[in-house]
């Protein structure tokens, strides 16, 4: 379940271990995180670094490869608890499977302040580079202190007059080399210790209503993009009731493992994740999972055959 | 671009979108954007199984500045659903084809 680092390492291991691996890749969100993303950098063994969606894209052709069958579609419902577990896509397909691996990500965290949603797509954005293109010559405020806020902030003063950073803290999460580009961009301005309170307009963005926490001071930001980078929310909606989630909604594992608390079913990727976070590491929690399914499936097998063998003895 | 799909321009927006015999659906895209690019089959898909009652067009906003400046788009993709040559409905982001579906139902 899933089409991210996660999924297709996942697809590409149990697919050369020969277990017939189904995976709904979604239909919109297809390719997961990265596809919004331009240059990944730190992905080892593309020592140019390599485009998001182009790194997927070889992922796809992998996965594919060794006999992987790819369905583009959503999942609408799951039922993981018995022996056989029962999916259902948005077609209304069904898919019958003794396993499964849980690799659906994260999504984009909201900020849930007023006009957000109002003006989203009108001003308020979680793409930059979707919609940078819109902003050229632009004031915009980028909001976030990580390493996609970073990113985000850097490829729009491609088309930016000038870039607002607003954080709430007073240092940034982001890794050294992302934050030395922000800094030393003149197009970027921090705004440290600022909370945002209310994104201002009414068609589109007129404005962001700020409030510094030291001061106490409020302000209307004259910007007319907001570009959210504030971070992400495990997709699990699905699964919730069945696999136990934790208080922010992770998808909880056994430690060292990817085994969830049903037989037979694994989680892996950014679901899990909420410390490291890289296509490097969903990859490898992805094969983590992959070779987690193949040796309980050995097992099970193992043992059924044990079992069947007393039967006939009998 | 397949036949399923029109290509509206800067010069002729305004002209398809007021004449047209049924509802349109205008899908604002570009080239380096991602979602478009996830949206683009369903809309085809879409286009094809509805060309009795619908108009699937595209504008490409790098080749199209004048109308989507005009129409104050912001986040592509946008399809923009026009009925009599007024815009009915606005939909922002890509979607799944069980969603875009649900949202057409009532207008064709």
């Amino acid at each position: 379940m899933g089409s991210g680092p996660a999924g297709f390492a996942a697809a590409i291991y149990t697919a050369r271990a020969q277990l017939s691996p189904v995976m709904l890749e979604g239909s919109v969100t297809a390719g997961g995180a990265l596809m919004n993303t331009t240059e990944v950098e730190n992905y080892p063994g593309f020592a140019q670094g390599i485009q998001g969606p182009e790194l997927m894209s070889q992922m796809r052709n992998q996965a594919e490869r060794f006999g992987t069958t790819i369905v583009t579609d959503d999942a609408v419902s799951l039922d993981l608890e018995g022996d056989v577990k029962i999916i259902k896509d948005s077609s209304g397909n069904e898919y019958r499977s003794r396993t499964v691996i849980l690799a659906m990500g994260s999504g984009y965290r909201e900020l849930g302040i007023p006009g957000e949603k109002k003006l989203s797509g009108h001003g308020v954005s979680w793409c930059a580079t979707c919609d940078g293109f819109f902003f050229r010559g632009a004031t915009i405020a980028v909001i976030g202190g990580g390493d996609s806020a970073m990113e985000e902030a850097t490829f729009l003063t491609r088309f930016a007059e000038k870039v607002y950073v607003i954080h709430r803290r007073d240092s940034l999460r982001a890794s050294k080399v992302m934050q030395e580009r922000a800094f030393t961009d003149p197009k970027i301005e921090f705004l440290w210790n600022t909370e945002t309170l209310e994104v201002v307009g009414d068609e589109k963005v007129t404005g962001l209503k700020i409030k510094n926490s030291k001061t106490g001071v409020e302000e209307i930001l004259p910007v007319t993009g907001v570009f959210v980078a504030i971070g992400h929310d495990p997709r699990s909606e699905l699964i919730r009731g069945q696999i136990d989630l934790d208080a922010n909604g992770y998808a909880v594992v056994k430690p060292g493992s990817t085994y969830t608390n049903l037989p037979g079913v694994f989680a892996c990727g950014d679901l899990v994740d909420h410390v490291y976070r890289q296509a490097i590491t969903a990859a490898g929690t992805g094969t983590m999972a992959a070779l987690d399914c193949e040796r309980w499936l050995a097992h099970q097998d193992q043992t059924n055959h044990g079992h069947r063998k007393e039967e006939v003895n009998v | 671009m397949s036949e399923s799909t029109q290509k509206l321009t800067d010069a002729n927006f305004d002209s398809t979108i007021e004449t047209a015999d049924k509802p349109v659906l205008v899908d604002f895209w570009a080239e380096w954007c991602g979602p478009c690019r996830m949206v683009a089959p369903i809309l085809e898909e879409i286009a094809k199984e509805n060309k009795e009652k619908l108009i699937v067009a595209k504008v490409n906003v790098d080749e199209n500045p004048g109308v989507s400046g005009r129409l104050g788009i912001r986040s592509i993709p946008t399809m923009n659903i026009y009925k009599g040559g007024q815009l009915v409905k606005s939909i922002v982001g890509a979607k799944s084809k069980h969603d875009l579906l649900a949202d057409l139902t009532g207008i064709i």
